[in-house]
């Protein structure tokens, strides 16, 4: 059925039939549990019994139970997809919130006190009493080098990451550096190597001794994993290959003139004419609002 | 009834067919018109037209009838109908640019040129049973039609056509050109002539073009989540209706005898080139009707196809495509229930010999040990 005729139903009173945040509260409470162990482990993945959502694997499963097991009544909630509020998955998963969890809304990072997010952390630096939730395609940052789940654990279980290395000195031999663009896998608090999601290079300082608690979901591989606020976040480097983010030669945001932030490339015509927009459109939609107040 | 009688099996055989004609017929519910089932199980028609490889929606909606909804059966069906026509002429080699789109989507790109065009799609639909369906009828289903249309905003048009997100790359040296179909050559017909390998690219995009959704599935799915190492990024995802255009058969003009909807996918991964850049290598996939988890897996597929050392299943080009088809997947899995009695009596005589000599052996070693 259509979200918006389910929607629609809802308002004329007969009721989703479904609990506040959609999941029982076994699986809230299964989901939390998991959750604290996440936080107290960070960069360990936690196996879940990931439950079936209305919303297709892959589609951001892992995210949603995780922010349906926390969210309360007076959450302020902002989604986002790519960096975008406005992009047709984040409309969507935040349309699915309102129905079964009707909390407030917003595209603001810093009125937000819960973000859903799938590749992207906002550019304006998250605070204490926040979360953010990322979505999670691939938990296993070793995935690259070992198909197997049995040996990956086996290989945290030893930190065991030898093999992890030598893929990217052999990287750096046959590119001349690290060629890893997006998934850049990272040691958390010293232990771990985990994989942050699917965010650029970009993205990946902003997870080092932040405010915030960093929540990751993985729905079809069923696993949660955290990054607990002022935690060591270290991209793996080496000392003559350190780690870089994204280049964008100076480019600008067309719509806000920002310098500072991701930018998201556009084929403006047809003969392949480019533009540069900022990615994250809630921080680009507040600075165009000042230029021209 | 029987299964395997000494003899006098004909009969048992005559009545299970019957029984399954039965089986359908059974029950208080009205017969299904081909005709519904063409219109609103389309999804399931199209999969068969493809898997069938014959693109005729009434044949295919007739077949899954008749199969009381088993796809495998139903393509089957189409299959060997097929067989019985004639090869009348080839198509001309078409480009998708002229296709009449009614869904386009990228997901390299925020915004391409032409726009995102959602069309239909359960993409966005919550997976919840919706229980109104039960009291479906005309008049509900007018009423539905009628909100739709006197909703519709006055719109912009939509393009007839649309550029292809792929050639916008392509043109700026970002995709290694070193493998393109064979160009210049007809390309073999692999309804004609057994496979070989390696297959051409051709070959091996005929093959899964009519593979089963499936199968496809599964090792494009093993690849994508471990076992390989292709991460996909969909260039262009077009659902359509593409003009059939044949030479005439006495002037040889180009000649449109019809149109047929076809789901294309294009997927982007890192490759490095033979001249040592790095470049985006393109996966293609194309199939009838819409059927988007196929082309998608399909073009993963094409991707997996060159690599050169094949790592996984998903990259060994033999063992991909001999294992795609689904109708002789199914068949020779369904073999396996016809007699094999004197096969597994050869089989028992040699067991029963081995057992023997292992007993015989175990003994001389168990004296032994007493020994």
């Amino acid at each position: 059925m259509l979200m918006s005729e389910w929607l629609a139903d809802d308002a004329n009173g007969s009721g989703s039939g479904y609990p506040f945040g959609f999941l029982d509260d076994g699986a809230k409470k299964e989901i939390r549990r998991g959750l604290l162990k996440a936080v107290a482990i960070p960069g360990y993945q936690v196996p879940y019994g990931s439950r079936e959502m209305p919303i297709a694997r892959g589609w951001g499963t892992g995210g949603i139970q995780i922010t349906l097991s926390m969210i309360l009544p007076d959450d302020i909630l902002k989604v986002i997809d790519q960096g975008c509020d406005g992009s047709v998955n984040a409309i969507n998963i935040k349309k699915f919130y309102q129905s079964v969890a009707n909390v407030a809304v917003t595209t603001d990072t810093l009125a937000a006190t819960l973000i859903q997010t799938r590749h992207r952390i906002p550019e304006e630096p998250m605070t204490a009493g926040q979360i953010l939730v990322l979505q999670v395609p691939y938990p296993e940052a070793l995935r690259e080098v070992e198909p197997s789940e049995t040996e990956t654990r086996r290989m945290h279980a030893e930190a065991d990451y030898g093999r992890m290395w030598l893929f990217l000195y052999e990287d750096i031999v046959r590119y001349g550096e690290i060629s890893i663009s997006y998934r850049y896998p990272v040691t958390v608090n010293g232990r771990y190597i985990m994989d942050p999601s699917p965010i650029p290079r970009w993205d990946i300082p902003k997870l080092h001794m932040a405010e915030t608690l960093f929540l990751f979901g993985a729905g079809r591989e069923k696993r949660l994993y955290a990054i607990p606020p002022h935690t060591r976040v270290e991209p793996l480097e080496f000392e003559d290959h350190t780690f870089r983010v994204e280049d964008f030669g100076g480019k600008s945001c067309s719509r806000c003139g920002a310098t500072d932030t991701f930018l998201d490339e556009i084929i403006g015509d047809a003969d392949g004419g480019r533009k540069f927009f900022c990615s994250d459109s809630g921080f680009c939609d507040k600075r165009s609002a000042a230029w021209n107040r | 009834m029987g299964y395997v009688a000494v003899k006098g099996g004909i009969e048992a055989i005559e009545n299970a067919c019957r029984l399954f004609a039965l089986e359908r017929s059974k029950g208080e519910s009205s017969p299904l018109g081909v005709d519904q089932i063409r219109d609103q199980l389309y999804l399931a028609v199209d999969r068969i037209m493809g898997e069938g490889g014959l693109y005729a929606p009434d044949l295919a909606a007739l077949a899954f009838k008749q199969a009381a909804g088993d796809t495998f059966e139903a393509s089957f069906m189409l299959r060997a109908y097929r067989a019985t026509q004639p090869r009348l002429s080839y198509g001309l080699p078409a480009t998708t640019e002229g296709m009449r789109v009614i869904r386009r989507i990228s997901s390299a790109f925020k915004d391409v040129p032409g726009g995102q065009i959602l069309g239909p799609t359960s993409d966005y639909t919550l997976r919840l049973l919706d229980f109104d369906l039960l009291e479906d009828d005309a008049a509900r289903r007018a009423a539905f039609r009628e909100r739709i249309f006197n909703d519709l905003p006055d719109g912009s048009e939509v393009p007839e056509t649309f550029p292809k997100v792929i050639d916008i790359l392509r043109r700026e040296g970002l995709l290694d050109e070193a493998r393109r179909t064979e160009a210049g050559q007809a390309p073999p017909d692999i309804t004609r002539q057994s496979l070989n390998f390696p297959a051409p690219r051709s070959v091996g995009l005929q093959a899964m073009a009519r593979g089963e959704t499936g199968g496809m599935l599964l090792l494009a799915y093993s690849s994508m989540r471990g076992y390989g190492n292709i991460h996909p990024t969909l260039g262009e995802l077009r659902v359509g209706y593409l003009p059939l255009v044949v030479p005439h058969p006495d002037s040889g003009e180009p000649y449109t005898v019809g149109e047929v909807k076809v789901t294309e996918a294009e997927v982007l991964a890192r490759f490095e080139g033979q001249d040592g850049l790095p470049r985006f290598s393109l996966g293609y996939g194309v199939c009838f009707g819409q059927n988007e988890i196929k082309a998608i897996s399909m073009a993963v597929l094409d991707r997996c196809s060159r690599s050169e050392r094949p790592g996984c299943p998903a990259e060994d080009q033999e063992f991909v495509l001999y294992h795609i088809d689904g109708i002789e997947a199914m068949g020779f899995c369904n073999h396996w229930k016809l007699p094999h009695y004197v096969d597994f009596l050869s089989d028992l005589d040699r067991l029963r010999t081995a057992q023997q000599i292992a007993r015989k052996e175990g003994c001389h070693a168990d004296e032994r040990m007493a020994g």
